[in-house]
């Protein structure tokens, strides 16, 4: 009887509230779609960490003829110098570190320049073979061990330069990061503005129900039977919001990610569908917690029992 | 079933209390005309009662509780206990007349078994049978009081708090009101009626209790109105 006298009471609070209501679900829809946003984008972030890190490299340029750094003032790095870091790169230091070695010769150095750089031969007709350096590719077993192996052989006399790949990553993915954090700044605002919204659409209904409590109240109606019904049009309105967040997130990954990035943009690897199925609880649950706490703080002050 | 120990309200601590040291005790089953001027603390009087208040000093006892150790929680089972009626009616203008009166029973909990058979009940014994798929706008003055009334008192409660019932009717329909109210007191039930119907309280010859400035001035059973009208 309660059960459905409770449900006949929520009916009648959203019908008699349309207007907030929907403006309720546009808003917490939107505030939710910039917080499914900031973690789908930080899950995307993730994914590709994982994709290029598993193919960085750090790279040991050997000096080279014309090679002016301080390191290089002995010429051209002979064979001494690649035997030594051969096995340093061998040693017991550096074994646990190190997963696999690519030597690269000059020619293969110059080969893979021409193949890059192919539409403009601008660049590559003044290049011979001989100008280009020599190098070790060291994938890392770990690649946050990068400093170990720039510190072994940075400054000796034979290296140019060592280079980790990570380093250039990790300044793109810094930038990607405060994107994330934009976002979220962006959904934390929008948060607020929706809390408070549910807050005064909920005021408003107790308002305009004001006769039909006070009544209830006098006859001895209990807390949770005055304050449920308002506290569920919270919740279901907000949760609806959550629900159109997750459809628009779900769209935009199916048919924008993979349905255009994956095949036009094939440089890493994208989140699917899943990720937002994985999303998709935390932001019910969010919706329902703001939702709950934003009828329950309202309710104490305008809902006295 | 009503008992005041030394109570004091006060609203504002800057104007003079609601009510200033009232002692009064209400037995089960009297009737209790409250008479005063605007002002004099009646409507506080009976809001301590209800719980709407609590009383800054002083105990308020109601149906053996004490309403200053009373939680929250349990203050709608006290209500339960009680029955309000206004001046205004507060009738539930989009209900018919059957609606308004179950609707305090479906709020605490009754059967539709329940409803279905005390609802009918009542609306006869206040002569309101017949007219239960009015609307109250369809109802005159009178009815619509025995509406609020028969809703009050649907759940057969222990005390009836009445704050001018017959304040908005003319005195023909005041002495309907004032029967059926007898009526009720006759089933045992307590009530306690605020009202400036001097009238009414002269014929009655009940309990009569007068306020002034928040203090019992007088309390005399088979009392008289006994001052000036004020509104």
């Amino acid at each position: 009887m309660r059960l459905q006298f409770i449900l006949e009471q929520l009916w009648k609070g959203l019908a008699r509230n349309v207007a907030m209501v929907v403006s309720v679900i546009i808003v917490t829809s939107m505030s939710l779609f910039f917080v499914g946003g900031a973690i789908l984008f930080q899950s995307q972030i993730d994914l590709a960490k994982d994709y290029w890190y598993d193919r960085v490299q750090v790279s040991i340029f050997l000096c080279s003829e014309g090679s002016e750094a301080a390191t290089c003032t002995a010429g051209a790095a002979n064979e001494a110098v690649r035997d030594q870091i051969s096995s340093d790169l061998e040693s017991p230091a550096l074994e646990t570190y190190v997963d696999q070695v690519f030597y690269e010769t000059k020619d293969e150095a110059y080969d893979r320049f021409l193949e890059q750089f192919e539409d403009t031969p601008a660049i590559t007709e003044n290049v011979t073979a001989e100008q280009m350096p020599e190098s070790y590719r060291v994938k890392l077993k770990d690649p946050e061990k990068y400093e170990v192996v720039s510190q072994f052989f940075s400054g000796r006399s034979g290296v140019e330069e060592v280079v980790d790949q990570r380093e250039i990553l990790d300044t793109f993915f810094k930038f990607l990061n405060l994107l994330t954090v934009g976002a979220g700044i962006l959904a934390g605002f929008m948060l607020v503005a929706a809390t408070l919204l549910v807050a005064t659409t909920i005021r408003l209904a107790a308002a305009s129900r004001r006769r039909e409590t006070e009544i209830m109240r006098l006859v001895g109606a209990s807390k949770t039977l005055l304050q449920l019904p308002f506290m569920l049009e919270g919740i279901i309105t907000v949760a609806f919001g959550a629900g159109l967040a997750v459809l628009g997130w779900w769209a935009i990954v199916k048919y924008g990610v993979q349905g255009v990035l994956v095949e036009d943009l094939p440089l890493i690897d994208y989140i699917e569908t899943s990720a937002v199925w994985t999303m998709a609880p935390w932001l019910f649950l969010m919706g329902i917690v703001l939702a709950s706490v934003s009828s329950l703080v309202t309710l104490s002050r305008y809902l006295k029992v | 079933m009503i008992r005041f120990d030394s109570v004091t309200k006060v609203y504002d601590v800057r104007t003079r209390a609601a009510l200033d040291d009232v002692s009064l005790e209400v037995d089960r089953g009297e009737f209790v005309f409250l008479v005063g001027a605007s002002g004099s603390g009646k409507s506080t009087f009976l809001r301590l009662v209800l719980r709407e208040e609590k009383a800054t000093r002083g105990t308020v006892h109601v149906a053996g509780r004490d309403l200053a150790h009373l939680s929250s929680w349990k203050v709608p089972h006290l209500r339960r206990q009680i029955g309000a009626v206004f001046q205004d009616f507060r009738l539930l203008p989009n209900k018919s007349v059957y609606e308004n009166v179950a609707f305090a029973l479906q709020v605490i909990g009754k059967s539709r078994h329940a409803i279905r058979q005390t609802v009918p009940e009542t609306l006869d014994m206040v002569g309101l049978g017949g007219k239960e798929k009015r609307r109250p706008h369809e109802l005159s003055g009178g009815e619509q009081q025995r509406v609020a009334i028969t809703r009050a008192f649907v759940n057969r409660p222990d005390i009836l708090l009445c704050d001018e019932p017959t304040g908005n009717l003319d005195p023909t329909t005041s002495v309907g009101i004032m029967k059926l109210l007898d009526r009720i007191n006759r089933t045992g039930t307590t009530i306690v009626m605020a009202t400036h119907d001097d009238d009414m309280v002269d014929q009655m010859r009940k309990r009569v209790v007068e306020l002034e400035d928040g203090r019992v001035m007088r309390d005399e059973s088979s009392g008289v109105y006994g001052m000036k009208r004020s509104s």
